[in-house]
């Protein structure tokens, strides 16, 4: 009893949609077969787009870098099996808008032949800002869905006190169980990743962040957690969204991360357990991020389960890896149902931050029947910002996004809560995520304008200096002509043959 | 009666002296200090494509009301929403803006005369003698200066595609919010 009202304040909103996870649970990962071709996207990552660095009809092996990441916030990318470059070019991306986006395309071979990068001694003894840029190289991005670059975060540790490394395997969206498995299956693999992380952050604790629905995840990882002192096994209650970084934190520290500031303000790093894993096998072993493994479910699938797929892989060919399709799907999604992008088309490839690939039926699909706000306030209470959906929906539809912001837009994490428990089905979140697109446009306008600005100015500048430049260089000629001519005038009486020697030998002097 | 008439002129005569001095030594010297305010918001390209000779006089013309606000092709939506929160005026009041367009040079009529280098009032294009010259793309305000100056005419304005970067959720349609409290009205 008195636990429960000390977690009272630990925790804000949330909503608990059904699981849908039994299905895909119970199966053992299946390493996914090597399709004919591989469609590997440029950017699969928070950040710029990498740039490609084979030709077509180049050669290259499993794990061999292909594009280089151009800044620090980018990831670079890797061959996902060996084969011949066939093409870069654009393709159908795995995104809403069903644009293109540029890729490269492999054209596999069936050896599957790894390329030798090498792999570090002992990586404990190494230098942790070295590790961490081993872990850039290796391409790692966020694998929980949010494709930040890995290492970018790793590097934080030389700037701020990081107190502890929290390992997020809640895995709180429906439907997805690739954490659960992957726990399950490689747990010791998870707690060498984690020891390095921690070593890397030169953190103090490690706490691995596990909801109660998965009593054999826990064990496992308990199990092999228990030689390690430094680490410890936090079961938290299963409730969406308990993986959001914010959320863990607040419930594992207590402490809350502050509106516009990052996690590292209150000494804390979150790592998702498929980065972990992803960190484990490039410093032990010396591989790159080229599979990861992806829950495929939804009632259109024929055999939900969990895949272990290479980046690049056509989302087709990963479901027809679990029986193909039941039944048409109405919609295919690719992450979780609540924070997922629809996809327009299932020759999409795999990327980087795909949790789940989920083909859904028609009954699955929320209601579009949309009525009016009744205001009442169920979304506030499912809020786990603490915020008014209701209100900043009503600003962003009049487009008044400063107003909405004064509602606090900015701390809204797009987690879809609201819209899960709207008896009006209003598409809340889409209204944030419409005026989030908004203000990101607005910003990247205002930034150009600013430059385009400073760049006429410049130009402006420049010109009249040129011109004054120029202005005085001819000033300077013409004081020069005149001062020849007065020293020739000069000359010219007493000895008119010698004066341009001697002008000559003055200048030779000067 | 006579020391408040005295009060009164003492006091007055203080008072009018002050005003006077005030006028003469906090005067407003230059023009509207508004105009170089939404002077400082223009593009700077002074590419008159809003009919005034360049930026300096289309900002005087702002202020005096004279031109719509949207009367700046190369700074689009956000320079309308600026000057409107600027100059107190509802942004919804005022038209569309022109689509922003960028400048795009076609590969096969270039000949290289960087001509158009030179009319470019941000250096946007990048090219030298005799070689294909292009546009940076994040540096073109789509002004319109350099269409004249080329004498291939191989210069041509395009509107921005949007594309997966750019992207972002439509708005969502059928919105049967209400504001606020109207919502109560049952």
């Amino acid at each position: 009893m008195f636990k429960k009202f000390a977690n009272w304040a630990k925790s804000r909103g949330g909503v608990h949609p059904i699981g849908h996870k039994e299905k895909s649970a119970e199966s053992a990962i299946r390493p996914a077969s090597l399709p004919d071709m591989l469609y590997i996207p440029l950017r699969q990552h928070a950040g710029a787009s990498a740039i490609p660095i084979v030709n077509i009809g180049d050669k290259v092996a499993k794990g061999q870098l292909i594009a280089v990441a151009p800044t620090e916030v980018s990831a670079p990318v890797h061959a996902s099996s060996s084969g011949t470059v066939k093409e870069i070019t654009d393709i159908v991306a795995p995104h809403p808008s069903g644009h293109t986006a540029p890729a490269i395309v492999i054209k596999t071979d069936g050896e599957d032949r790894w390329f030798d990068a090498g792999k570090i001694e002992d990586p404990f003894k190494t230098p942790p800002l070295e590790l961490a840029d081993k872990v850039a190289q290796a391409g790692i991005v966020g694998m929980g869905g949010a494709i930040f670059p890995a290492a970018v975060k790793l590097k934080q540790g030389a700037k701020h006190e990081i107190k502890t490394v929290l390992v997020n395997g809640s895995e709180c969206e429906p439907y997805l169980t690739c954490d659960d498995r992957l726990m399950r299956e490689k747990a010791e693999h998870i707690i060498t990743g984690a020891r390095l992380v921690r070593y890397i952050l030169q953190a103090y604790r490690v706490v691995i962040a596990i909801e109660d629905n998965k009593p054999e995840a826990i064990k496992a990882i308990q199990a092999a957690a228990a030689p390690f002192g430094s680490i410890e096994v936090h079961i938290v209650p299963a409730k969406y969204p308990m993986g959001s970084a914010k959320q863990l934190i607040q419930w594992v520290t207590g402490r809350e991360v502050p509106a516009g500031a990052r996690s590292t303000s209150v000494g804390t790093l979150v790592h998702n357990v498929g980065t972990i894993f992803a960190i484990y096998e490039a410093l032990m072993l010396g591989r790159p991020l080229i599979s990861r493994v992806v829950t495929v479910a939804g009632a259109a699938i024929n055999d939900p389960g969990n895949v272990e797929a290479r980046i690049g892989t056509p989302i087709s060919h990963i479901i027809d890896e679990c029986g193909g399709y039941s039944k048409p799907p109405e919609q295919i999604i690719m992450g979780g149902p609540m924070m997922g992008m629809p996809v327009i088309s299932d020759n999409a490839p795999m990327i980087k931050g795909a949790t789940g690939i989920l083909a859904f039926s028609e009954e699955e699909m929320p209601s579009k029947n949309q009525s009016p706000c009744i205001r009442c306030t169920s979304c506030v209470k499912a809020c786990p910002m603490g915020l008014l959906p209701l209100e900043m929906a009503s600003r962003v539809n009049a487009e008044d996004f400063d107003s909405a912001d004064d509602y606090g837009l900015k701390d809204c994490i797009l987690c879809g809560a609201c819209a899960y428990v709207c008896p009006s089905h209003i598409p809340l979140v889409q209204y944030f995520q419409f005026a989030k697109g908004k203000q990101a446009i607005a910003k990247d306008a205002k930034k150009k304008m600013e430059y385009t600005v400073n760049l006429s100015v410049a130009k402006q500048n420049r010109i009249e200096e040129e011109k004054a430049a120029k202005a005085a260089e001819k000033a300077a000629k013409k004081a020069a002509r005149q001062k020849a001519s007065q020293a020739r005038k000069a000359k010219s009486k007493p000895a008119p043959t010698s004066a341009p020697e001697s002008t000559k030998e003055e200048s030779n002097e000067q | 009666m006579l020391e408040a008439i005295f009060v009164f002129a003492v006091l007055g005569t203080c008072l009018g002296c002050g005003l006077g001095f005030a006028a003469k030594f906090f005067a407003v010297k230059d023009e509207n200090p508004l105009v170089k305010e939404v002077e400082d918001m223009l593009p700077q390209s002074q590419c008159g494509q809003c009919g005034f000779p360049g930026c300096s006089p289309a900002a005087k013309a702002v202020v005096d009301g004279e031109v719509e606000l949207n009367f700046c092709p190369p700074g689009g939506r956000t320079l309308v929403e600026n000057l409107a929160s600027l100059l107190n005026i509802d942004p919804s009041s005022i038209g569309e803006v022109a689509k922003p367009v960028l400048a795009n040079i076609a590969e096969s009529l270039c000949v290289g005369c960087t001509k158009c280098l030179k009319a470019c009032p941000t250096d946007a294009i990048v090219g030298a003698n005799g070689q294909i010259h292009v546009v940076i793309s994040g540096a073109c305000t789509g002004c319109k200066k350099c269409l004249d100056s080329c004498p291939e005419d191989c210069i041509t304005m395009q509107e921005e595609v949007e594309d997966v970067n750019t992207w972002h959720w439509p708005k969502p349609s059928a919105s049967p919010i209400p504001a606020s409290a109207e919502g109560c009205n049952v």
